[in-house]
């Protein structure tokens, strides 16, 4: 049955991979861009931030669905509709993650980093980022496992990736279709994690891991 | 928009909410209690949330069809992992002191997981919860591509026949809905938290 | 040499420190010590200018600190703070290249100044340099803390309570490591405590402050034979101008930080606060925190029952003493009970403090020996 399938849909099969693979890589890096620097200018503002923090909070209830279609019916059909969805998508969780990330580090370190004669921006690059990297990482974690998953959504309006198989599966009610796009998008969500995961524990100075 | 919509959608929401807590808190409390298997649950929970939801829901379509029974599956299975590691957490920071002391009192396991381990744990559990809820109403919205109703149709149409308002009201409606689930369930969190100092 | 001229400090309306002036010499141990918020540790970060001041000069060397650039100016000063906080994304030879890195120092340069510094404090480079600092006991941690300081040479020091998290045995080692570091290396030190013991071992010169005030600038022994001022005589203890035994009092041999609960309270969290806190019983108030009863870990163990409260289980029939009482009567009372000790009570019935066995030691000792007492 596999061998079949794939000798139909292997080529196809291949394509859609790619897609999805292009959708959550762009939109998650463009989404980092700028969830990073706006993290930063957050976490150095925080009168402003406790108005800003809590409106991103409601955004990121927002279906990721509702960004598609809002942003389909103004730019239509084509592939930046979805990389500009999932990029604003993308942005929440690293923004939020990289902002508490920031206001957690110990207040005591700061003042030593300051008794020793560091500038503001010495402090963020040596000791403010090397502490909040764990929670910026999960947070990119967290946008590119999500961004697998909406960008399932791009085959609704006809724009390839992992989810045309499985809609039009379920349109026709053909198994094997669901089953041919669902399994590859969860192994590529876990393989996204699995690397992440790896990325992280390279880049981890030990001090900072946990047991 | 569909009012019936957004009531199926509360439905989807509730009904999922009582399977996650039930479910949830088994495989939290096996989890605690059973080191070995502990591992084995979470990374299973954590592989379900991992994999997309649509994915998720396509695969569980194919058992039980395009149905309100696969939506509510589906965002059981999405919303597990919140409940599990806040269960765990929750019962494995009590203070080995109290546990001590309530064996020294005679206590048998249950009772103790049931009068004393269960309150102690239980702020940290409804945290847990919470995230749940509101993860599973921004899952609903699927459940409309495999049969599932609640507004996740009202958007796929709105999108469909390009109609920006009712994909405003649409998406006005989720977001006030979390926000209510969120708000209320902030409340009870906070009261549970004063009650524990 | 640290000049302060009519320097003055406050946050928003709140006045810290009026008019501070005094100076301080090259190569002088200066601790100041004084009660909670006397303004001490506003005081010396004052130096490094991690607090502005409002009014008045600071001069080092008799240049206004101000004049100087302000991360040029730390980097010339040595900081070492309580919480220690060495940075854990750092390993030891990191951080203590910190300051020498923002110099820009060359790496041979860093390297051989690390050896050299671990070096003084004996904890060999091959074997630490290496490590992270939650690798390390808190007094290792702190060994570091004083080597970060010390990098780049500077020719004063500032610490912040530095020992006051340390148990009592590593703080007396690092007291002495510090001192034969300062005899070795001449630095101008300025160490804020709260432990007169400590400040006496430790200071060429002690400042005592008070409200924002300086009550007395002098050295140990002056300080010790003169006190300026009753609060500094109330400070450095009642007990060594007791000189006979007869007339001490409870109020004298007691410890007054005492750990009491309210008698509503559930058994269940008397429990976990007494772990916490390794204790084996609480004293029980009531809500005008007038004494009630004694718990201890076995009865709760024993009665208790999950949701009781406290004051259920409490054992009232407990002796106390009052705070005037004479301390030779309540000493032979406590050694017929069969407490670990004794509740001393104010004449409202509120606890002042408890007698313990060390508490009674320790105010002999002074007696005898004639040593002081923060206690």
């Amino acid at each position: 049955m596999i061998v079949s399938f794939l000798n139909e849909y292997g080529s196809a099969l291949i394509t859609a991979i790619l897609t999805h693979i292009k959708f959550v890589v762009i939109s998650v890096s463009v989404g980092f861009i700028i969830a990073f620097i706006l993290g930063i200018v957050l976490s150095r503002l925080p009168k402003l931030s406790s108005i800003v923090i809590p409106i991103l909070s409601v955004f990121q209830t927002i279906p990721g669905l509702v960004f598609i279609g809002v942003l389909f019916l103004y730019t239509g059909i084509q592939d930046l509709t979805v990389i500009i969805a999932l990029s604003i998508y993308a942005i929440f969780p690293i923004l939020k993650n990289t902002y508490v990330g920031l206001i957690t580090v110990d207040k005591t370190l700061i003042e030593a980093a300051r008794g020793c004669g560091m500038n503001k921006f010495q402090i963020l690059i040596r000791v403010e980022l090397p502490l909040a990297s764990a929670a910026i990482v999960s947070g990119i974690r967290m946008s590119t496992i999500y961004t697998v998953s909406w960008a399932v959504l791009a085959a609704m309006i006809g724009l390839g990736g992992l989810g045309e198989f499985i809609y039009r599966g379920i349109d026709t009610n053909d198994t094997a279709l669901i089953v041919g796009g669902a399994i590859p998008a969860a192994l590529l969500a876990l393989a996204f994690g699995f690397i992440i995961d790896k990325i992280q524990d390279k880049l981890t100075p030990r001090g900072l891991k946990r047991e | 928009m569909a009012l019936q919509n957004l009531i199926e959608h509360i439905q989807l929401v509730l009904i999922s909410f009582v399977f996650t807590g039930i479910v949830g808190l088994i495989l939290g409390i096996v989890g605690y209690n059973f080191k070995k298997v502990r591992g084995i649950i979470l990374m299973i929970v954590d592989v379900l949330q991992t994999i997309p939801v649509l994915a998720l829901l396509g695969i569980i379509m194919i058992f039980f069809g395009p149905t309100f029974t696969t939506v509510v599956i589906g965002i059981v299975l999405y919303s597990l992992l919140p409940v599990v590691r806040n269960t765990i957490v929750g019962l494995e920071q009590i203070d080995p002191a109290i546990i001590e002391a309530a064996t020294g009192m005679g206590m048998g396991k249950f009772q103790r997981l049931v009068k004393v381990e269960f309150p102690l744990a239980f702020p940290v559990i409804f945290t847990g919860l919470k995230i749940a809820v509101v993860t599973s109403i921004g899952i609903g919205v699927f459940g409309a591509v495999v049969g599932g109703g609640g507004l996740g149709s009202t958007i796929n149409t709105a999108i469909r026949i390009q109609d920006g308002s009712v994909l405003f009201q649409a998406t006005l409606a989720l977001v006030i809905m979390s926000l209510v689930f969120d708000f209320v369930m902030t409340l009870v969190e906070r009261r549970l938290d004063y009650n524990r100092k | 040499m640290i000049e302060f001229k009519h320097v003055k400090k406050a946050y928003q309306d709140n006045v810290v420190i009026e008019d501070l002036s005094l100076t301080i010499n090259d190569g002088e141990f200066i601790c100041i010590i004084g009660p909670s918020g006397c303004g001490k540790t506003t005081t010396l970060k004052m130096i490094n200018r991690l607090n502005k001041i409002n009014d008045g000069e600071i001069l080092i060397d008799g240049e206004n600190i101000n004049n100087i650039e302000v991360n040029k100016l730390r980097q010339g000063i040595g900081y070492v703070i309580q919480q220690i906080g060495l940075f854990p994304n750092m390993t030891v030879a990191q951080n203590i290249s910190v300051v020498p890195n923002l110099l820009k120092w060359g790496k041979e340069k860093i390297e051989r100044r690390v050896k050299e510094l671990l070096k003084l404090i004996n904890m060999p480079y091959d074997e630490y340099a290496h490590k992270y600092p939650r690798e390390l006991s808190g007094g290792q941690q702190q060994r570091i803390g004083v080597l970060r300081a010390l990098a780049a040479n500077p020719p004063i020091i500032l610490m912040d309570e530095p020992f006051g998290a340390l148990d009592p045995i590593t703080r007396d080692i690092l007291q002495d490591e510090l001192k034969s570091i300062h005899k070795q290396l001449k630095k101008t030190i300025v160490f804020v405590t709260h432990d007169m013991d400590e400040a006496v071992k430790m200071a060429d010169r002690i400042i005592f402050m008070e409200s924002g005030n300086i009550l007395q600038f002098a050295t140990p022994e002056e300080l010790l034979n003169k006190p300026a001022s009753p609060i500094i005589k109330e400070f450095l203890g009642k007990i060594s101008y007791s000189h006979n035994a007869n007339d001490l009092t409870c109020a004298d041999v007691m410890r007054t930080k005492v750990f009491t609960v309210n008698r509503k309270r559930k058994t269940l969290e008397c429990i976990n606060m007494m772990n916490q806190r390794d204790i084996g019983s609480v004293i029980v108030v009531d809500d005008d925190d007038k004494f009630m009863g004694i718990v201890t870990i076995e009865t709760i163990k024993e009665k208790g029952v999950p949701g009781a409260l406290i004051e259920e289980i409490l054992d009232r029939d407990v002796k106390t003493v009052l705070i005037n009482h004479n301390a030779k009567d309540a000493f032979d009372e406590f050694y017929d009970s069969k407490l670990d000790y004794l509740t001393v009570l104010n004449r409202n019935k509120t606890v002042a403090g408890i007698i313990t066995k060390t508490s009674m030691a320790k105010a002999l000792a002074s007696l005898v020996w004639g040593e002081n007492n923060d206690s």
